[in-house]
Formats: structure tokens, sequence, C-alpha cells
């Protein structure tokens, strides 16, 4: 069995919008696959299916076994602790200093201090941020708070990283720089990696598996693919 | 270990964000303050007019005079009767003979003299007794009068009787007003909290998404909202202790008549802050739960 699946999945939002119809995708584990598409495709509704920051309406999303449509509101912090996200928008607190940042969820987990800051500097030294444990988000470059994103998503060695637009807004060295700590990530950790992008560029480069969604569908799916444009009609 | 480390964790973060989100804090602890100080007027004006009520009630007698020259006999049947009526507080019943009532009297000198005068005893033999239910007094002293050798029942001024019912609508009015003024502060903090909360809703987000639970997020809410209502309840709680205590000072006790006497502060003062701390604290935690939880459904 597939480490991820989806089977026949449709989402259409409360105000009528059809984000996805009918998507079928099997991803298995360790691997790296590039979600592109123009933007309102559906490709970040199909992330947030992941995490289950949205629920399908229809159709099963599996994560490594685990049925996440059937989750309930409860319980859904067990899947998002085996899951790290990272954002275009670093979604970090600005009160809080990059080990702050990164502790944080694993504090809320209720693991004891020894164990918090070992896993954090693991987790900074794979990100290369180790000089700056000590500064506040709005010290740092966006190419540096993108790190620390990763560094908070990857703290609790999950089994996927689902990534949405991590290099959105940052310049093309610092993407390049982002890109290349995300794939040590995938090599080294074995980690699953799950990134909605449109950035030629990068796609272009890494030479990965490449699903296109066009309109709420699955219109490609290539093994080291490229990227792929479609015209809206 | 992990479940005490947690809960230290929400109690140090609760006390934190007090302090963080300082004006939305004194926001929500005046509020709070507000309201639990009519609280606190509304429980010590009832407590008072309670307190006054039963004053009342209690100098509330009624006197049946029973016919001269009446056998001791018939006096004994007639005490039965009296005794075997339902709302008279038999404890309280007294017998006074002429000759009791003489003596009584004669302790004023002009009243004295006055009696020796006569050559006969004038004065009627009298039942006095209090009532159970002082709102059935008329009743009960009306059938006092068909009772055989009794000349008339007198009973406390119809003023008093007419006190005493307007007194228990105010008693209930308070009652009512503690209860909806206890809503009306959960509302108050629960709103003002939504407010904190929502510039912190970001937070409680990135907290959902790096998987924490529902109840460690909330944990910090609750503790906020339980300090702040327990600051909230100071200010309220130092009135009751020093503004009721001087008010009893200056008033000197009793307000108008000797019938209507203040409760003396070490009475009320201490259970009335401790109703005060808990309903604020209570009020605060159960505000704040309410506030948090509709960030808490995705």
């Amino acid at each position: 069995m597939a480490f991820i699946e989806l089977n026949h999945v449709f989402k259409t939002y409360s105000n009528g919008v059809s984000a996805l119809a009918d998507v079928s995708l099997q991803i298995n584990k360790g691997e790296f696959v590039f979600i592109i598409g123009e933007s309102g495709s559906g490709k970040s509704t199909l992330n947030k299916l992941l995490y289950r920051e949205e629920k399908v309406n229809k159709g099963n999303v599996m994560v490594g076994g685990v049925n996440v449509s059937k989750l309930r509101n409860s319980n859904v912090y067990k899947l998002r602790r085996k899951v790290g996200v990272v954002f275009q928008d670093f979604k970090l607190l600005p009160k809080l200093t990059v080990y702050e940042n990164i502790a944080y969820p694993l504090e809320t987990y209720g693991l004891s201090d020894t164990v918090i800051r070992e896993k954090v500097l693991e987790a900074v030294e794979r990100v290369g941020l180790k000089d700056k444990l000590r500064c506040y988000p709005g010290q740092l470059s966006g190419g540096e708070q993108q790190r620390v994103c990763i560094a908070r998503a990857i703290v609790n060695k999950p089994k996927l990283i689902v990534c949405d637009e991590p290099t959105g807004d940052l310049d093309p060295k610092m993407s390049r720089e982002i890109m290349d700590v995300i794939e040590e990530i995938n090599k080294e950790m074995e980690t699953t990696v799950i990134m909605a992008t449109h950035d030629k560029e990068i796609v272009n480069r890494m030479k990965k598996r490449v699903v296109c969604i066009h309109q709420g569908v699955v219109v490609s799916d290539q093994e080291k693919g490229k990227y792929i444009e479609y015209e809206n009609n | 270990m992990k479940i005490i480390r947690i809960f230290n964790r929400g109690v140090k973060d609760g006390f934190k964000s007090i302090f963080r989100n300082f004006s939305l804090s004194l926001a929500s602890i005046s509020s709070a303050a507000i309201t639990l100080i009519i609280v606190a007027i509304a429980i010590v004006f009832t407590y008072n007019v309670n307190s006054i009520t039963k004053n009342i009630e209690n100098v509330l007698t009624v006197i049946v005079f029973v016919d001269r020259g009446t056998s001791e006999d018939d006096i004994n049947i007639l005490k039965d009767k009296i005794i075997a009526n339902e709302n008279v507080l038999t404890s309280s019943l007294e017998y006074k003979s002429p000759d009791d009532l003489k003596e009584q009297l004669s302790a004023n000198e002009d009243l004295k003299n006055v009696l020796n005068t006569l050559d006969e005893n004038p004065l009627q033999a009298t039942f006095v007794f209090k009532v159970r239910d002082v709102k059935k007094i008329s009743e009960t002293a009306n059938n006092m009068k068909t009772y055989e050798h009794v000349s008339q029942v007198k009973f406390g001024e119809s003023l008093a009787s007419k006190l005493v019912s307007m007194l228990e609508i105010v008693r209930n009015a308070c009652v009512i007003t503690v209860v909806a003024l206890i809503f009306v502060t959960i509302f108050l903090i629960s709103n003002t909290i939504k407010i904190t909360i929502f510039s912190r809703r970001q937070e409680i987000s990135i907290m959902r998404l790096v998987g924490t639970s529902n109840t460690v997020i909330k944990l910090p809410f609750l503790v906020e909202g339980l300090i702040l209502g327990i600051i909230g309840s100071i200010i309220p709680v130092l009135l009751t202790v020093f503004g009721y205590t001087f008010l009893y000072d200056y008033v000197g006790g009793d307000l108008f008549s000797q019938l209507i006497v203040l409760v003396p502060p070490n009475q009320i003062i201490y259970l009335t802050s401790l109703v005060l701390i808990i309903v604020g604290g209570l009020v605060g935690m159960f505000g704040s739960l309410n506030a948090v939880r509709r960030y808490l459904k995705i």
C-alpha cells in the first residue's frame, strides 16, 4: 500500500467553488513530489487535505494508513504531529525567538527540556541556522525565516513534509538554498515531501515527480517531469 | 511527568499572556470589576433586606385581650386553643395576668400613681405571641376574635406588615438581579476575552497546525481567564470590605429607626468577598473557554 493515497477525492468549498474533482493519487514513502498548477487550480487544497486543514466532500485520503477524511476534530493533532508543514508565509510567532519557535510544538507535546534542546539543535543544524537561535523572526531575512519554518516542520522527525509554495516569497538564490535544504531532508531522513509550487525554474532543475493539476483535475503525472503550463480556457 | 510539564507550561503561559496583552487584560479586568461591583452591591443589599425583614417579622406580635372576670379554667382552655393554632409561635407565647401588667406598668411612677387611685385593676389579662408566617397574621388575629372570652385582638400596625411584604418583593428582585448580573459578567468577560483571543487567533492556528491538542491549547486561556476574573474581583472585594464597614460606621448601624438595623460588617463582608472571588474566577474561566472554543474547530 502506498504511503499516501487519494481515492476519487472531491472538494467543494461552502461558497460553491469546486477545488478538486475526482482526484486519485498514490505517493510512496520517501518520494519527492511537486504539485504544480496555476493559482486557483486546487494544489493548495490538495495539500490542506493531507494535514486535515480541509475535509473532503467525497472520497478518501489515506496518510500512513490513517484515513484522514474520517478523523475527528479532536484527534487531528495526532496526525499533525506526524506531518511537518512549511508555509509560504512561514507562520512564525513574532514574539518568540528562533529557538522558541522551533521548540514550540515539542513543548506543547510535553517533552522534557533536555529532549527538546537536543531535537531543536539537530533541526537547526540541518537548516544551517545555528548562529541565529536567539534572533526574533523580524530580525531574519525571508530565506532565514523559511529555514526556521522548515526546522519547526522537521523537529519532530515527521514521515511527511507538506510544503505550500515555500519559495513563493523568496528570490531565486534563496529559493535554491531552501530547495537544497528540503532535498537533503528528503534524502537523508527519508521523509516524503509533497510540494505545491508554481516556481518553474525549481521544478525543471530538480527533476522530480511532477503532478499537474488544472481546474481541480490531475491532468498529468510524470516521473522526473518538467513544468507544464496550462492556459485557462 | 508529561502531564505535569504540560500543566506547568499552561499555567506559565497563561500568566505570561496576561502581561503580553496587557491593555486587553486590563479591559477584561475592568469589565469584570465593574460588573462584580454591582454584584457585590446587590449581594450586600439583599443580605440587609433579608435581615431587616426578619427583624420586623420578629417585632410583630399579636396581643389577645381576655374578658375581665374570666375564670382560670376558661383562661387555660383559651390558652390551649391559642396553642392549637398552627401559625402561633408557641415558644413566644406569654400570658400576663392583670396583676402582672399592673406591676409592669408600675415601674413608671406616673402610671403607678394613676393606677393606685383606682379601686379596681382596670387592666385586662393578655396573651402575647409571635406568628410563624407574618403574611397570615391578620387571618390568625381574626380567627382569635371568634374564640370565647376574647374581648379584642391587636397586632402590629398594618404598616409593618405591608413593609414586610414590600421588602419581600425587594429581596426577590435583588436575587434575580444578582443572577442576571452574573450572566452579564460572563457575557462581558467572554466578549473581552474574545477580543484578546481574536488578536491571538494566528497563534492558536499555528498551535493547531503543529499538532497541539485542543486541551493543551485551552489550558493557558483557562488560566488566563481565571486570573483575570480573580484580579477583577479585587476592587469589588476591597469595596465590600472597606466600603461597607465605612457605611456601617457612618450610619451607626441603623437607618431611620431601630427596626432597620444593618447587618454588622464582620457577618457579611468575608462571605461576600469569597463569593465575589469565586464568581470572578469561574466566570473568567468559562468566559475564556467559551471564547476560545470557536477557534478550535478546524
